[in-house]
């Protein structure tokens, strides 16, 4: 997913949880397949957050990465994306940033090669919880 | 709670009509149509876009002669221009490499295509279906409530049988559908202004009480014109269609 996409989204649940009141702190989850760009992210929130929305002023916003654990459908092998033998390339991680789920494109399982994997957890982004005041 | 699902509504909010072109049956010529609809309303001074959204067997890109090229980025994703249709496709991505997706994937890529690609204003954006009702179909007719559906079939009695179970899922989901297309279609079938004889897709088109939009020629020199859009819209077949949407798509929209 795009940073400036993820932050239109996050910013506008926060506005919609608000309410009335003012958002503290909201916190982001994002599964390591995302691949998001946390500098990146945080620049994107800036440009959205509204600049006449009292509701949001001095908003923080933390972002966790979870990471990413794979297992296998086939052998039932289970291995961390960081731990690939032969990890995605360049162009292979900008693609699975963009759609996460293009990992079945381009990683296999390192025990016997299949494509056929879930993702046990690192994947996906929520909003783990609000603070508002 | 999923942030994706809120951006989805404002990438396509200067979208004014999303036409969803399905049939529930592969190999029935959906991508066809839709490639070949997109280019003819874009021909018609339409600014137009075309979602593929066969992430196992994308081919949209082969009919409008887009390039494997990855999408130019610019606050997320905005997609290539071919044949004079905005065009974006998993194929942008992966290039040839095969994309082995299980259901649940398929949702997720979905939200994801939606939510990152800006589409900016356009008149139509055609969405090519991907075969089956599972969860790309599940998922569209949820993400996208303002989706009216064409519906694509052949005379066989094999792919009516599909559509049927097709437009009853439709009607149960209380979806528009704008109509059925005949595809592949008997000479004897296709005529100005509508069917010169009588065929299962027009008795299916009657027991649904839907418009039957028009039949399009088989038309085996087709082959030699994918990737040109313009050619293609010069075939017996591209003819045939392009008249179907000036008479059904691009008047309703005026």
């Amino acid at each position: 997913m795009h940073e400036l996409a993820l932050a239109e989204g996050v910013v506008a649940t926060a506005l919609k949880s608000a309410d009335g009141r003012t958002v503290r702190r909201i916190v982001v989850k994002v599964g390591q397949l995302q691949q998001i760009d946390a500098n990146a992210f945080r620049d994107c929130v800036e440009q959205v957050v509204p600049a006449d929305e009292p509701a949001l002023a001095g908003m923080c916003v933390d972002l966790e990465t979870e990471p990413a654990r794979l297992k296998c459908r086939v052998c039932d092998h289970e291995f961390a994306f960081d731990d690939l033998p032969q990890p995605p390339g360049e162009d292979e991680l900008e693609a699975i940033h963009f759609v996460p789920e293009l990992a079945h494109s381009y990683v296999s399982c390192p025990a016997c090669n299949s494509p056929d994997f879930e993702v046990v957890a690192g994947r996906g982004i929520w909003i783990d919880h609000i603070e508002v005041s | 709670m999923d942030p994706r699902l809120e951006v989805i509504g404002r990438r396509l909010e200067e979208v004014s009509r999303i036409v969803a072109v399905t049939g529930g049956k592969g190999g029935i010529g959906k991508t066809m149509v839709s490639a070949t609809l997109a280019a003819s309303l874009a021909r018609n001074g339409r600014r137009c876009g075309l979602l593929d959204l066969d992430f196992t067997g994308p081919c949209g890109h082969l009919v409008l002669g887009a390039e494997a090229s990855f999408p130019e980025e610019d606050f997320g994703i905005l997609p290539q221009v071919a044949g004079g249709v905005h065009f974006m496709s998993v194929t942008c991505f992966t290039g040839e490499d095969p994309a082995p997706l299980r259901g649940g994937d398929v949702s997720s890529a979905l939200v994801e295509l939606l939510a990152i690609t800006r589409w900016g204003q356009l008149d139509y954006l055609v969405i090519d279906m991907p075969p089956g009702l599972g969860d790309a179909t599940l998922e569209a007719a949820r993400l996208l409530p303002r989706a009216e559906f064409l519906v694509v079939s052949t005379a066989s009695r094999l792919v009516v049988d599909t559509v049927r179970r097709t437009l009853k899922l439709l009607r149960r989901l209380e979806r528009p559908i704008l109509g059925l297309v005949e595809n592949m279609a008997a000479d004897a079938a296709v005529g100005p202004g509508g069917p010169a004889a009588d065929t299962p897709v027009t008795a299916l088109a009657a027991e649904w009480d839907l418009p039957y939009l028009g039949a399009l020629p088989r038309d085996a020199g087709i082959e030699d014109h994918l990737g040109r859009p313009e050619a293609l819209l010069g075939t017996a077949y591209g003819r045939a269609l392009d008249a179907l949407a000036r008479r059904h798509l691009i008047p309703a929209s005026a």
